[in-house]
């Protein structure tokens, strides 16, 4: 995963975050190492509590602190270590360099303040510019997403889901930023309204040359719009590898079952072959490969120790014994 | 055989302070026993209303329910907790439709309880034997919903609907809130159930590639109407109605050299209040014309597949 330096736009090195009650420590993400290349779209897949928006928020250091705490590793972004960065300039990177769209269009709008207001606030807090070019430049953002002008200054509750989630694209875009962290975008939407702004998300970031990280538990979203995809399971990434590597050839278990789980149009099968069993309980990982529980392949060896990454081909790493990730 | 179920022009409508809301207009079907019917929709086009008022959930406006040869349109409140015994529901969010303060085993005895028919120690028996049915182990019997994860509370959805022994229960979105891996642990779970005990779904959903996997029909709703019906492998394969070309285009498919050209809708759904008599899909449609502001037939293009669209002829692969 080390290529030069200049190609990525973010390295994330050996990250650890815990959350810290009072009854447990959970590890919600155990050493994670990834790479975003400039202007490439990484989809990073994995079930609920997996650790996908712990890592997303981790980028730009909004974890809320207590109780969650970043244990180690580096975050570089742009050539510099965002977990070095004081609060101040994390302000000025929120939103102008990185940008962010939440899974959920319903909450994340300011419900008693008008769209366009919204929108243009983020402008005027990034650009030192009049009040009126910032206006200007929020509606020219609305038109880029399809919504008419005239709703300008419109509450968030005349809108539906989907349009909701259009105003949240447009104001995570409206500083135009290097990188979008994009956590489910979709899934609160019907499917044809997902069609319609995953269109909008791929128009865009090809127009502006945004890098993007689309966090998502949807196969079919990431083979749609992703060139490359990590598969993350109890907080660590145990596949990564290009989209065609990872669809064409899924080797890690987990992967595997995934894609055994989803209910393919084309099948005859009269059954899905499902992973059996649960995720284990992030405050009580097990001391081996924490899929071994669930795993059809488990060796003795795997109970016992991690296996670590390896790369079976060129770009195509995984975490596996059976693929020698013991050697 | 009579088929189980049979639904003719059922009509649901709910008074809105601003005009009429037209939920459900106008739906027909019939579904036989140990057979599923898939309803695909958006949100807001009725699937919901529809399986709840078959079930007399809610009270339908218009229309006749006909349910293993009997009326079932008006029923007495005796004849409605007879028919409780026979049809159920599994609803969408595990979370939300339990008792937080009822213990596994409490939840699942309740349907039981109700009925009145059998003794304590028969219903422990009984419940013991729903658990293992449904896949719950025996050591969560005193534990609460806050404790179990989605699936686990799924399955518990899924044993409170099948105590009564029921024929019939209208699924409604039961795998919607959970991860695809136990996503495909309760679709699994409940097609062997169907196998074991011959159950009939009307299995409500937006996720198309769950509802070819599991129906032998579908049905797909706009706005209330029901636009195109078919055997599920008919649908897939030959799509009439624009609406159902459009909604199968905008699938995700997982496989990244296979991207089908999708049909991007303009827009969305359109308000249900006071709809005009004509093609509910007329304005998002790209076929839209004059004659689809008359009220749309429902024509049987081959044997039990049914599409509601003045211009399904035209747009027909040429041959």
């Amino acid at each position: 995963m080390n290529d030069n330096m200049n190609d990525n736009i973010l390295e994330i090195r050996d990250l650890v975050v815990e959350y810290r009650t009072d009854e447990a420590i959970i590890h919600a993400v155990n050493g994670v190492n990834l790479v975003v290349k400039r202007g490439e779209t990484l989809g990073l897949v994995g079930e609920t509590g997996a650790g996908k928006t712990t890592i997303a928020k981790s980028i730009l250091r909004i974890l809320p602190t207590p109780p969650s705490k970043i244990c180690g590793g580096e975050i570089v972004f742009d050539g510099e270590d965002l977990m070095q960065k004081s609060e101040s300039a994390m302000r000025k990177i929120r939103g102008e360099k990185i940008a962010m769209i939440f899974q959920d269009p319903m909450t994340a709008l300011n419900p008693i303040e008008r769209i366009g207001a919204q929108i243009s606030e983020a402008i005027a807090q990034h650009n030192k510019i009049k009040r009126y070019e910032a206006e200007n430049r929020a509606s020219d953002m609305l038109e880029m997403v399809g919504i008419p002008m005239e709703r300008y200054n419109e509450y968030p509750h005349q809108f539906s889901g989907g349009m909701k989630q259009r105003v949240v694209i447009a104001m995570a875009l409206a500083c135009n930023p290097t990188l979008l962290i994009a956590d489910e975008p979709t899934t609160a939407l019907d499917v044809t309204i997902q069609a319609q702004v995953l269109e909008i998300m791929q128009s865009l970031k090809e127009r502006l040359g945004t890098s993007v990280i689309m966090i998502t538990h949807d196969l079919g979203v990431v083979a749609n719009c992703c060139s490359s995809v990590a598969v993350i399971y109890a907080g660590e990434i145990v596949e990564y590898g290009s989209a065609v590597q990872v669809f064409d050839f899924p080797t890690h278990p987990y992967t595997i079952g995934l894609f055994g789980s989803l209910p393919k149009l084309n099948s005859t099968e009269p059954r899905l072959k499902p992973i059996t069993g649960l995720m284990p309980d992030p405050a009580n990982l097990p001391t081996g490969c924490s899929f071994y529980e669930r795993c059809p392949d488990a060796k003795e060896q795997c109970s016992g120790s991690k296996p670590a990454m390896v790369e079976i081909e060129a770009g195509h790493f995984v975490k596996c014994f059976r693929d020698g990730g013991g050697e | 055989m009579a088929a189980l179920l049979e639904v003719n022009n059922l009509k649901k409508y709910f008074k809105n302070p601003g005009g009429t809301l037209h939920a459900v207009e106008d739906v027909s079907f019939t579904l036989d026993y140990g057979k599923t019917l898939g309803v695909v929709g958006e949100s807001g086009c009725g699937k919901t209303t529809l399986g709840r008022t078959i079930i007399h959930l809610i009270e339908k406006t218009e229309g006749t329910i006909t349910f293993e040869g009997k009326d079932i349109s008006d029923p007495s409140p005796k004849e409605l907790r007879q028919l409780r015994e026979e049809m159920q529901i599994i609803f969408q969010d595990p979370y939300s439709s339990l008792n937080p303060r009822m213990s596994v085993s409490e939840a699942i005895m309740e349907p039981l309880r109700v009925q009145g028919k059998l003794s304590k120690a028969e219903i422990r028996a009984e419940v013991r034997k729903l658990m293992d049915t449904v896949g719950l182990a025996e050591r969560f019997e005193n534990a609460y919903p806050h404790e179990l994860d989605g699936g686990r509370r799924q399955r518990i959805g899924v044993a409170r609907a099948l105590a009564l022994n029921p024929k019939f229960i209208v699924c409604d979105e039961p795998v919607s809130a959970l991860d695809v891996s136990i996503q495909a642990q309760i679709i699994n779970l409940m097609l062997d159930l169907q196998e074991a005990l011959g159950l009939a779904y009307m299995f409500v959903t937006h996720d198309l590639s769950v509802v070819k996997y599991i129906s032998d029909d579908i049905m797909v709703m706009y706005l209330g109407n029901m636009v195109e019906k078919s055997p599920s492998d008919e649908l897939f394969s030959h799509p009439l109605h624009p609406y159902t070309k459009a909604l199968l285009s905008a699938i995700p498919v997982p496989d990244v050299h296979n991207q089908p050209d999708r049909i991007i809708m303009q827009g969305e759904l359109t308000s249900p209040i006071n709809p005009k008599p004509g093609c509910r899909f007329m304005a998002r449609c790209q076929y839209a014309s004059p004659e689809c502001e008359e009220p749309q037939e429902l024509v049987e293009h081959s044997p039990g597949h049914f599409v509601a669209c003045c211009h399904y002829k035209e747009l027909l692969p040429q041959q």
